[in-house]
């Protein structure tokens, strides 16, 4: 037997993933259709191996317009499967049966699988299938994919419809489109073969010259079917294709009259129930807020951030203790010991500075009555958060205190870097092996999979929003917010999740269904300032503002805005332009969405993640391990100190890029090194600025180098510094989020490109404005400034230029 | 003529011509709003925009300025 393909058409919200996932069990290939962004996925058919079925987009109708109806379409024309599985819902079968219609046009094998039928005959509607199979004229098998029945059936049919490979009968659109069909065919198309000749003569009535460009009629056959087109025009006082749409609900309706009774049509669902009160005027927006709270809370704050913290900090940093038992105890032990090492530092160093001698001898009554002030640091201000006096007894105590060790308190687990670079060690490897696998390679694939649990739990979050409904309904309450900047109601739980990290927040941009809106959304969703930038925000705020409580909050309200910015500004450019998608949307009944399908789409996306994002992440984390541990230092290329960070490649590229920031205020080369490490991780120009400044290791907001900030900065130009560092290029991990869920280069490129030439812009005119109004000359630069203010007025405020038709741009 | 952007909410409306042409008209008959189709506006959004309406058995939303292209006469 030889090999066969058959696909799967269906509306979205049929069911139709569902059911591929039963027929194919895990034998998937998923990839992108030709072209677009459009996810592709193939699978052989569980009992019958040499079945592939491919499963098209979800889709209302074969229209030119979406990328999903043209991908659809243009395979089903192109490739000619030998059969098709149409899925329609059951609870919804007069619009579903719409793309029937038009399917079964197409001169190919069809089988109807009438889905949710276990729901039907909850409600109380009856569907006679028997009839509905003899007025259809082709094969209909009744299903429930959730409830996995009559699967088999179905299989058996379709197998055998691709075998016999008899066209389907396509469905009669009354007297008047039929006669004039019969005379399209006849004039224009008698060269096709007749089972094409419908579906073409379709489309040279609707005048959708995409279909039909390839058929090469001759002159007079374009001509003679241009006639009759325009006759039957004049005849309807209407457009063809109007007709033909409304011949085809007007076909439905007449075919479901007698095979399909509903219960009681103006009776209230339970969906409609729900519905009152879930996009009710008064409780929308409350429910909704309270909804986003409990996402971000789970995954982001709480369970996420747990996941994330053990993996980065115990499966690759010191190590766990097992279960978590002996933790409590340890972290005790810890604190009692750091407690006395400041009180013994202190005390030694005022007996130094007294010329007390604690070593030999007895001890000196100056030392008896010495005391020592030891200072506690806080972590928000350069000053001792307390000070306590220590006297000699004291320190004597201090001294017995012995450093924990963490065999005592449980079963101790040693992370990853921590049993692979002692292992390193004991094999003798040379030092920069040691550190190419320890701080390159095992950091590396770290930095991938602390995302990874965060990923998995936020992923599943938006599953189980789309699968039972809610997810349409955030559009419907917030579209008319979004859809100014060209974003969609969807774009909000992006930015909500990118407030913690930018990389699950670009990838859940993944719900959005419409391709602007999502590109939108993914070059815009980083300008919201992620966990990651605090630590910057805190250290400038801190160090040249007192960090005030409204600084941050601040930082918060400047992201939003650049978001809205860049979506007026970005909607009228060549880009993105074209109508905003028609916000047409279904607003599926709200279901108790299947477990299996949740956990497998939550599967899918975080899979993804770490196959696409992942090796990117992975290799420009070994990519920056060597420019910024390796330098030319004593006139060689060789591995630097901590400390000698300044002679890095890292360092010398920041250099070499210093100048470009003379504008911004920020010209030094220890500004543009810290912000290029902050490509790595935004947290890392802070900890770059310690090693610059000679502080060595710094804490996580850096308070030991605040007095020097004050010194090195002006106001000005460190709020230019960190306005330029907050908006510009994520880090990797995020640029590598862009570019899966991009799906292209350039677009990345541009994501990107705009992103740093946007923050470049803002710092500009945020320093040079500055300085005009706090006294300074006006300059050279002030003049860019002015028009670069200018250029963004006029990108903003310019009309929008009239749009290509909507769907042609993609 | 009055469109479906005027209908009240609760009101059940037949549609009787769709004004307009190209991608965004099409959609809207694709997703059933044809010449005598039954349409029962069901809410507003909370922010004003879009509305929902009930065609075909199914849930539907689409916005204000859409629904201008939409020529309506009672029901019946």
């Amino acid at each position: 037997m030889k090999p066969l393909t058959i696909a799967l058409a269906g509306n979205p919200n049929s069911g139709k993933t569902t059911l591929f996932n039963l027929l194919t069990g895990s034998n998937q290939y998923v990839g992108n259709w030709p072209g677009v962004t459009v996810e592709k996925k193939e699978g052989r058919l569980k009992k019958h191996k040499d079945v592939t079925l491919t499963d098209l987009p979800g889709i209302y109708s074969l229209s030119p317009y979406s990328p999903e109806e043209v991908v659809a379409r243009t395979y089903l024309m192109e490739e000619k499967p030998q059969a098709i599985i149409n899925i329609v819902d059951g609870t919804n079968l007069e619009r579903n049966l719409y793309l029937t219609t038009q399917l079964l046009d197409l001169g190919l094998p069809v089988v109807v699988a009438v889905n949710m039928m276990d729901a039907v005959a909850k409600s109380g509607d009856k569907v006679d299938i028997g009839e509905l199979s003899q007025r259809l004229q082709c094969p209909v098998a009744e299903i429930s994919a959730l409830k996995n029945t009559g699967i088999d059936r179905l299989v058996s049919l379709a197998v055998s419809a691709a075998q016999q490979a008899a066209a389907a009968v396509p469905v009669k659109l009354g007297q008047e489109v039929e006669s004039v069909l019969t005379q399209v065919e006849e004039e224009a198309l008698p060269q096709l073969p007749k089972e094409e000749r419908r579906w073409y003569a379709l489309k040279l009535l609707e005048k959708d010259s995409q279909a039909t460009e390839k058929l090469a009629l001759t002159q007079a056959q374009a001509e003679a079917a241009a006639a009759i087109a325009a006759d039957f025009e004049a005849e309807q006082d209407d457009e063809a294709e109007s007709v033909i749409t409304t011949a085809r609900y007007e076909a439905v309706t007449a075919l479901l009259k007698g095979s399909h009774v509903k219960k009681d049509r103006h009776a209230l669902t339970t969906s409609d129930k729900i519905d009152r009160v879930v996009t009710n005027r008064w409780l929308a927006l409350p429910i909704f807020a309270v909804v986003m709270v409990l996402v971000y809370y789970i995954s982001v704050s709480t369970v996420g951030a747990w996941v994330t913290d053990f993996t980065n900090d115990g499966l690759f940093g010191d190590g766990f203790f097992l279960m978590g038992n002996g933790r409590a105890a340890y972290e005790e032990k810890l604190e009692e010991y750091s407690t006395a090492q400041i009180y013994t530092e202190a005390f030694e160093q005022a007996a130094q500075d007294a010329g007390v001698n604690l070593e030999a001898g007895p001890l000196s009554q100056q030392a008896r009555t010495l005391t020592a002030a030891a200072q506690f640091m806080g972590e928000d201000s350069p000053e001792p958060e307390r000070t306590e006096q220590v006297t000699l007894a004291m320190y004597q105590q201090a001294l017995t205190v012995a450093e924990p060790e963490t065999g005592d308190f449980g079963t101790w687990v040693p992370g990853v870097p921590v049993v692979v670079g002692g292992w390193l060690e004991s094999l003798q490897v040379a030092p920069w092996m040691q550190s190419l696998v320890v701080d390159g390679i095992i950091a590396g694939v770290g930095a991938v999979l602390g995302f990874v649990p965060q990923m998995f739990v936020l992923f599943l979050f938006l599953a189980l929003l789309e699968a039972c409904g809610y997810m349409a309904r955030i559009a419907f309450i917030l579209d008319r917010v979004f859809r100014r900047f060209g974003l969609s109601g969807k774009s909000f739980i992006p930015m909500l999740i990118g407030s913690g990290c930018s990389v699950p927040g670009i990838m859940a941009s993944r719900t959005i269904e419409n391709d602007r809106d999502r590109r939108m959304t993914i070059t815009t969703t980083s300008f919201i300032p992620c966990g990651a930038k605090l630590p910057v925000i805190a250290m400038i705020g801190g160090a040249l503002f007192g960090g005030p409580w409204w600084f941050t909050p601040m930082t918060y309200f400047i992201g939003v805005f650049a978001v809205i910015l860049s979506g007026v500004l970005l909607k009228k450019t060549s880009r993105f332009r074209g109508d905003a998608s028609p916000f047409v949307m279904e607003l599926p009944a709200y279901r108790v969405p299947g477990a299996g399908i949740v956990l497998r789409s939550m599967w899918e996306r975080g899979w993804s993640f770490i196959k696409k994002a992942g090796s990117v992440i992975l290799l420009s984390s070994i990519f920056i391990w060597f420019i910024s541990r390796f330098g030319v230092a004593d006139g060689a290329l060789r591995m630097l100190e901590d400390a000698q960070m300044d002679q890095s490649i890292a360092a010398k590229i920041g250099g070499l890029f210093a100048w470009l920031f003379i504008p911004l205020g920020f010209g030094d080369w220890q500004s543009s090194v810290a912000t290029v490490m902050g490509l790595v991780a935004k947290e890392n120009v802070v900890s770059t600025f310690g090693i610059l400044f000679g502080f060595g290791e710094v804490s996580e907001r850096g308070v030991e180098i605040w007095a020097a900030l004050a010194q090195h900065y002006t106001a000005v130009s460190a709020m230019s510094l960190l306005l330029f560092n907050l908006l510009c290029a994520p880090c990797f991990a995020a640029i590598g989020a862009i570019r899966r869920e991009m799906n292209s280069a350039p677009w990345t490129a541009f994501a990107v490109g705009y992103q740093t030439a946007f923050a470049y812009g803002v710092s500009l005119v945020f320093y040079q404005l500055a300085l005009l109004l706090t006294g300074g000359a006006f300059t050279l630069w002030t003049a860019v400034a002015l028009m670069a203010l200018a250029g963004f007025g006029y990108l903003l405020l310019r009309p929008e230029p009239k749009g290509v038709p909507v769907g042609s741009a993609a | 003529m009055r469109t479906l952007r005027d209908a009240a909410i609760g009101e059940t409306v037949t549609v009787a011509r769709l004004l307009g042409e190209g991608a965004l008209k099409r959609r809207i008959m694709d997703m059933g709003i044809t010449k005598g189709a039954e349409v029962y506006i069901r809410k507003v959004a909370p922010l004003g925009d879009p509305i929902e309406v009930k065609v075909r058995g199914y849930e539907l939303s689409l916005r204000k300025e859409d629904a201008q292209m939409i020529e309506i006469h009672p029901a019946g």
